[in-house]
């Protein structure tokens, strides 16, 4: 675990650091997370707690505690990560491990909001490019690695992949636009009007 | 692109304006909370100085945490006690209506918000939990959101969203006898897989969705999310109608013409275009199980768990790593594999139906011994209407507990968990590795009714037959 590591602010556009390799499909934020982890009234100590049940049964062979991994921000994974509940514990306690951007194949859609409100960007590619990443960074090294979203690369120090973001979230990570509550009340007169108008809150009134 | 389908006309109607970034602000009608997925959003909008923006469209329960066995103050865990003052702290502050326990009311939200009449045609609903698409059985557009969506909710009741295309499920034909809801729902599942709903909402629609009740519906749309749709719906009909007339925040008598008429209104046009469509024929499925550690991974109590060569070469690893938790071996028969828990309960199938639909398996049976059985009503009053019935009393001569409402086995946040490498069978949704509380404990889901069957003989085994000899 990073120690007091600090949260992602305003534009993002690239992340540097080691990354860190989680392989398998569909893995679900009960494994991220397992629920008995979930009570809690702060975030706080979850990052300790990310893939506690592997971590459990690898007894200190799971990437998240291998001693050259500590301190990786950048997760490489595979297929629709993130499946499963809509808990935001999930990316939560990978946010406070340490992890500030994902790189997979795909997401399941939850998650990927989930990560995206707190500024960790989730960029996909090919599996055969997540297969070649995951190896280069296995077999050569897993430092100075940086994911640059202007650019929608992923480099180490010798060579570099394509990667790919929506233009949506992508544009919200690089104006600083992710934090998302300020722009919705930016718009308190449209709500009010949006509410004159919904019937169910206005006796069902025919609308003309 | 979808159009005239109920999702786009809910949607247009709640759009308040296009982001920046591309996404929709949506306006939600009705936010449910509960003590896990909000006491961090309050903290977030506590310290950036916001109120909640309109708590009267606000509603909260608690369910997950909650012991079912003794629920007396303070809760034995504390961590849960301390969860539930927060959220108790937190509905006083901000003026928000709270079901707590004893108010006749409490239970699991999915459960407790259709009961309320709270749930209705036309709305948007949002919950900080992923089965918010259980609501969707009354043609509302609804979907589970993350906390930081729970305080952007709270905040500005609206939501920042993109909208989903829209898959119409078509289901031909009738269920026959024994098979129910939960079994066309895995079936659904099985068929089209855990991922294939990814960026869709799914509308559940054919002859064999209109025949079904409310809590039917509700049962189907829960799951949605177990098929990657982040919501599921069906069109309100007279059947969904009959169902809210007269519940206390129903629409009133004066308005009850003017509200069906705009529900009606709703429902998908005749010529309405769908981004894709499947049928399904819905007579043919059988009593459905999942044997693995996905909800996609269920055959029919008829059939042979499948073999690795047999299965699409991207399902593979995926079943392997299955066999392995599961401890299971392929090819063999799912029929007769003996279970250790039979948990009834959740807020796929822990309503009245359901209950009734058990004890009707149950009645002057007894269940096999050395399994553990256990009800658990999804709300206060799911116990309370089924108790005037006597279903408690069926259960319990039968040998199972009877217990208070909330989520319990579920999910497992409450002391009702699974030991070491125990089979549950239950009628919950979600067979995760670990999911019912112990990293090696295994999870079957299946109808109410198999879980009775289930528990009778101490192994998975066909309801049908038990119905033709009662
Ligand atoms: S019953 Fe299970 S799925 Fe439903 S809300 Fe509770 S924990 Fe979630």
């Amino acid at each position: 675990m990073n120690p007091e590591p600090s949260f992602p602010l305003g534009i993002i556009t690239q992340i540097r650091g080691k990354c860190i390799v989680m392989r398998g499909s569909d893995i679900d934020t009960d494994r991220i997370i397992p629920a008995r982890f979930l009570k809690c009234v702060s975030f706080q100590a979850l990052g300790e707690a990310v893939f506690a049940d592997d971590r459990t049964q690898l007894k200190g062979e799971h990437p998240f505690d291998l001693s050259k991994n500590q301190n990786a921000s950048i997760l490489i994974v595979n297929e629709n990560f993130g499946c499963g509940s809509s808990r935001e514990h999930a990316p939560q306690a990978l946010l406070r491990w340490g992890i500030r951007a994902i790189i997979g194949q795909s997401f399941a859609e939850i998650f990927y909001g989930n990560c995206l409100a707190l500024g960790i960007p989730c960029v996909t590619t090919t599996e055969a490019d997540i297969l070649q990443i995951q190896n280069t960074i296995n077999n050569d090294s897993n430092e100075n690695w940086s994911l640059n979203l202007t650019e929608l690369k992923l480099k180490n120090p010798y060579r570099s992949w394509d990667i790919k973001m929506n233009q949506g979230p992508l544009e919200m990570l690089i104006s600083g636009n992710w934090d998302i509550t300020s722009q919705l009340l930016n718009n308190d007169k449209k709500i009010t009007d949006t509410i004159k108008k919904v019937p169910y809150l206005n006796n069902f009134i025919p609308i003309k | 692109m979808s159009s005239g389908t109920l999702y786009d006309k809910v949607w247009d109607l709640h759009r308040v304006t296009e982001l920046p970034g591309g996404a929709t602000q949506l306006f939600v009608g009705l936010h449910l909370i509960h003590e896990v997925t909000s006491p961090q959003a309050f903290s977030a909008i506590e310290e950036k100085g916001l109120k909640v923006r309109c708590p009267k469209n606000t509603i909260a329960t608690v369910d997950h945490i909650v012991p079912t066995i003794n629920q007396s103050r303070p809760f034995e865990d504390s961590l849960a006690e301390e969860m539930l003052l927060t959220l108790e702290a937190n509905c006083k502050k901000h003026g928000i209506k709270f079901f707590g326990i004893g108010s006749g009311s409490q239970g699991i939200v999915h459960v407790i918000a259709p009961e309320l009449g709270l749930t209705q045609p036309g709305m948007t609903i949002a919950c900080g939990d992923s089965h918010t698409s259980t609501h969707g059985a009354f043609g509302a557009i609804a979907f589970g959101i993350g906390t930081s969506q729970v305080r952007d909710v709270l905040a500005s009741q609206t939501l920042a969203m993109t909208k989903l295309k829209v898959r119409r499920i078509w289901l031909n034909g009738k269920l026959s006898d024994g098979v129910f809801a939960k079994d066309l729902i895995l079936h659904v599942i099985r068929l089209l897989g855990v991922k294939a709903g990814v960026g869709y909402a799914y509308e559940f629609a054919g002859p064999a969705i209109e025949l079904l009740s409310m809590e039917e519906r509700m049962t189907i749309c829960n799951m949605a999310i177990e098929g990657g749709a982040r919501c599921g719906y069906i069109n309100p009909d007279s059947t969904t109608f009959r169902y809210l007339k007269g519940r206390i925040n129903a629409p009133s008598k004066i308005k009850w013409k003017d509200a069906v008429n705009w529900w009606l209104s709703l429902a998908s046009d005749q010529l309405a275009v769908f981004d894709d469509e499947v049928k399904i024929d819905a007579s043919s499925i059988a009593p459905t199980v999942t044997w693995g550690i996905t909800p996609g991974q269920g055959i029919s109590i008829e059939e042979q768990l499948p073999t690795i060569d047999s299965l699409d070469p991207n399902e593979r690893p995926i079943a392997k790593e299955a066999f392995a938790y599961m401890k299971l071996k392929p090819g063999s028969s799912i029929s007769g594999l003996p279970v250790d828990v039979c948990f009834i309960g959740s807020c796929t199938n822990g309503r009245l139906s359901d209950l009734q639909a058990a004890a009707k398996i149950l009645k002057g049976k007894k269940i096999a011994s050395g399994v553990k059985a256990f009800v658990v009503p999804g709300s206060e009053k799911v116990a309370k209407d089924a108790e005037k019935e006597g279903l408690d009393i069926i259960f319990r001569s039968a040998g199972f507990e009877w217990r208070k409402p909330g989520c319990s086995m579920c999910l497992a946040m409450n002391p009702d968990k699974l030991s070491g490498a125990e089979i549950s069978a239950s009628s919950s949704n979600r067979n995760f590795k670990g999911r019912q509380g112990s990293s090696t404990g295994r999870t079957l889901l299946m109808s109410p009714s198999m879980v009775a069957a289930a528990a009778i003989k101490g192994e998975v085994n066909d309801v049908r037959k038990m119905l033709k000899t009662n």
